[in-house]
């Protein structure tokens, strides 16, 4: 019955193979300090990431399902490294309206570390009318809801070209190449030198995309280390464990052969 | 026997077994229960299901604890438990690649019984049994997959209800009884949460009847010939179990495997986008192990005066509904594919077949696919409808050996016996 097992093989290449057959060029091979079985992120390239995000993505995409919280080191697996008076400083920066108060009023105040992040716009309406009737998707969950994940969101905002002369482009849409028909409505938001890391690293394009993914990556799912650490620990002792059976077994079957 | 524990390991339980005979219950049932000695490992994948039956049950209790059930916030609620509930995320990849795993696990037993010959007299209650598990359990996962509220979540269940407006005369009114209204909304979420968290219990109920049927006459076996005398059991306990919990923890090994390291292997992308009425997505694909019956619905045409959707609704039931007929489809009075030269190629045949529905299923049915579809799905009631009962009376089994004994202790007639 070992045949079984390489037909079932066989038949997963198949339907990877068939998976990739679309007209978009193949994504670039990039990886991640938090790819991989023992992967964990590297929180300087996160903290940059949620510098691209704050100074540039945010004035169209929501981060809804993240609080300011999150970043710090109370948040699920340990935020982005940013101490708790950096959370409670950058919250104070966004205006909340809050209340009602003992007067039946609402009212502004400053954020507050528990506030969900900032977003840009107050519904979906003024989202469209903001960006020629396209609608900036929520980025919390991103490099999960897109085939090919952060490495989608990397070679995303590193395709746009012009277009082919025989294509028609609509009123307000950009050409790229990694988009599935090629015509989006975000138009190219980073370049070269477009934003100034605070911690000296050069601002290459290449490097935002790549930063700006990895942050993308953590704010998906921030408990994705602690997620590879219990894994370690689960398998070393599912292993002990089956050897362990597996000799119990030859022992107790040894006088039944 | 049944009267006492063979034996008793205090006057507690002397006590309470003279009133309630729960330990001779457990004793008859699990410690003398005569197993045959040459099962291989392909016997694992029944306690497997039932350890995963139980997985499913505790993990989505402590999911339920936590999800919301209406269309404005299933989706956010999902998200709250991945990221704020204390290990939410962890109790929420073992629920999603649990249902994978209870799938795969499942199928491999089914696949078990149609090589050796399990369904044949006197066990065809005990198949059928099964077979209305699997279709319960198909029901709970479809439900549960609503759940979420993602894109693939709702159309899903779009498409899905929609199959049975294709039913004359009652088929729209069914329709709307699923979805509580005139489209699936909010109403269908509740009902269909409700039922995600009855079925499970209901199906523990079949699996209780499942294992009453089995301990009437026993496991089959590889050689799938009964057993003659003593000589040809051995005791359940110890020998079973340290077999079925050393298979069990090479199981958590592929388990984990999944969880940990490829929760989202299995799953849509498009279910990490919240459920949006507008905007239906490029492709509506089920999870996977409902493509081969995706790729029979999508593969029929028009069939003279009955329409291509119908036809395909009923195909897809029929190929289920073929296996609650299986006993009877099946004249040969041998079990064990191992002793029928010709059925055992066909059942790889059958195996590559499902495989082959499975690839198709993930596909849109045009040009190859289509074809290819159609071929497969005339193939698998081919094989049911026409093969099986033609094999059973022109093939030649080969002689089977005297006894599962004799075979064992000799070893050369018990190809299948694992060393
Ligand atoms: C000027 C507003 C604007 C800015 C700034 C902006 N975007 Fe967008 N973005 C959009 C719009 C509008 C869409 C929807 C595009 C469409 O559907 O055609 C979009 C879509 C996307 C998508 C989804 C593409 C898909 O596959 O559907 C991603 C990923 C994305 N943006 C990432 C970013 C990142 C990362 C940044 C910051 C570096 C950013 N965006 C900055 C407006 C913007
Ligand atoms: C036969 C056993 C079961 C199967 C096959 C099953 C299957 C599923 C599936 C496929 C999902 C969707 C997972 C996802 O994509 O997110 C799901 C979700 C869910 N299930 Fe179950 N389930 C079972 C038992 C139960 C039980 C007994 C309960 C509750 C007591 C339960 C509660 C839930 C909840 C609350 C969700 C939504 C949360 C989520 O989507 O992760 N399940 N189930």
């Amino acid at each position: 019955m070992r045949k079984f097992a390489l037909a079932l093989a066989g038949a997963a290449a198949l339907t990877v193979g068939a998976a990739q057959a679309a007209d978009e060029p193949s994504l670039p091979k990039v990886t991640w300090p938090n790819d991989g079985v023992f992967g964990t992120f590297d929180r300087a390239s996160l903290q940059r990431g949620f510098q691209i995000y704050k100074e540039v993505c945010s004035n169209c995409h929501a981060l809804q399902h993240l609080h300011y919280r999150d970043l710090g080191p109370g948040g699920p697996g340990g935020g982005i490294g940013f101490t708790d008076e950096e959370v409670k400083a950058l919250a104070e920066q966004a205006q909340v309206t809050d209340g009602p108060n003992d007067q039946g009023e609402m009212f502004q105040r400053p954020g507050r570390p528990y506030d969900p992040i900032a977003r840009p716009f107050p519904n979906e309406q003024a989202a469209r009318a903001a960006n020629n009737g396209a609608l900036p998707p929520d980025l919390s969950l991103i490099t999960k809801a897109r085939e090919g994940g952060a490495r989608y969101v990397f070679a995303l905002l590193q395709g746009y070209t012009d277009p082919p002369p025989d294509m028609k482009m609509g009123t307000g849409m950009n050409y790229n190449l990694y988009f599935p028909g090629h015509q989006i409505a975000m138009p190219q938001p980073l370049s070269d030198g477009q934003v100034t890391f605070s911690d000296g690293t050069p601002n290459t394009l290449t490097q935002e995309a790549y930063d700006i993914a990895a942050f993308l990556t953590w704010a998906a799912e921030p408990t994705l280390e602690v997620r590879h650490r219990m894994g370690t620990k689960v398998f070393l002792f599912l292993l002990v464990l089956t050897g362990l059976f597996y000799v119990v077994k030859r022992k107790v079957w040894a006088e039944v052969h | 026997m049944a009267a006492a524990p063979a034996k008793q390991k205090s006057k507690l339980v002397g006590w309470i077994d003279h009133r309630l005979p729960i330990f001779s219950f457990m004793e008859h049932e699990l410690n003398e229960y005569p197993t045959p000695r040459n099962l291989n490992y392909w016997w694992n994948y029944g306690s497997l299901a039932g350890i995963m039956l139980v997985i499913m049950i505790a993990s989505g209790i402590f999911l339920a604890m936590a999800y919301t059930p209406h269309k404005d916030m299933a989706f956010d609620s999902v998200e709250r438990i991945m990221r704020d509930v204390n290990y939410g995320w962890l109790l929420r990849y073992i629920h999603m690649n649990g249902a994978s795993m209870f799938f795969v696990v499942t199928y491999i037993h089914i696949f078990r019984g149609l090589y050796f010959g399990s369904y044949k007299e006197p066990r065809e209650l005990l198949w059928i049994i099964g077979v209305v598990i699997l279709l319960t359990m198909m029901a709970t996962a479809f439900m549960g997959y609503v759940l979420p509220w993602g894109q693939m979540s709702y159309w899903g269940a779009t498409v899905i209800t929609n199959l049975f407006s294709a039913i004359p005369l009652v088929g729209d009114w069914i329709v709307t009884l699923l979805w509580g209204g005139f489209t699936v909304d909010n109403p269908t979420l509740n009902r269909f949460f409700s039922l995600h968290y009855l079925l499970p219990f209901v199906i523990v109920g079949i699996v209780v009847l499942h294992l009453i049927a089995l301990h009437q006459h026993g496991s089959n076996n590889p050689l799938g010939i009964d057993r003659k005398g003593p000589q040809d059991s051995i005791p359940f306990h110890p020998y079973y179990t340290v077999k079925d919990l050393f298979g069990l923890c090479v199981f958590l090994l592929v388990y984990a495997a999944f969880v940990f390291y490829a929760p989202n292997l299995l799953g849509d992308p498009a279910n990490y986008i919240p459920a949006n009425p507008l905007q239906t997505p490029a492709e509506i694909v089920p999870e996977w192990y409902f493509l081969p019956f995706y790729a029979i619905l999508r593969s029929v045409p028009n069939i003279l005066f009955i329409p291509a959707k119908l036809a395909g609704v009923l195909a897809m039931f029929g190929a289920i509904g073929v296996l609650f007929i299986l006993p009877w489809l099946d004249r040969s009075r041998v079990r064990s594919a191992t002793f029928r030269p010709l059925y055992k190629w066909f059942f790889w045949v059958l195996v590559l077949d499902c495989l082959v529905l499975g690839y198709v299923g993930a596909n849109r049915p045009e040009g190859m696919f289509l074809v290819l579809g159609r071929i497969a799905t005339l193939w698998y009631f081919f094989h049911f409808l026409i093969l099986v009962p033609l094999l059973g009376v022109f093939e030649r089994p080969r002689p089977l050996p005297t006894s599962i004994s004799s075979a064992v202790l000799k070893g050369a007639a018990a190809p299948a016996m694992e060393k």
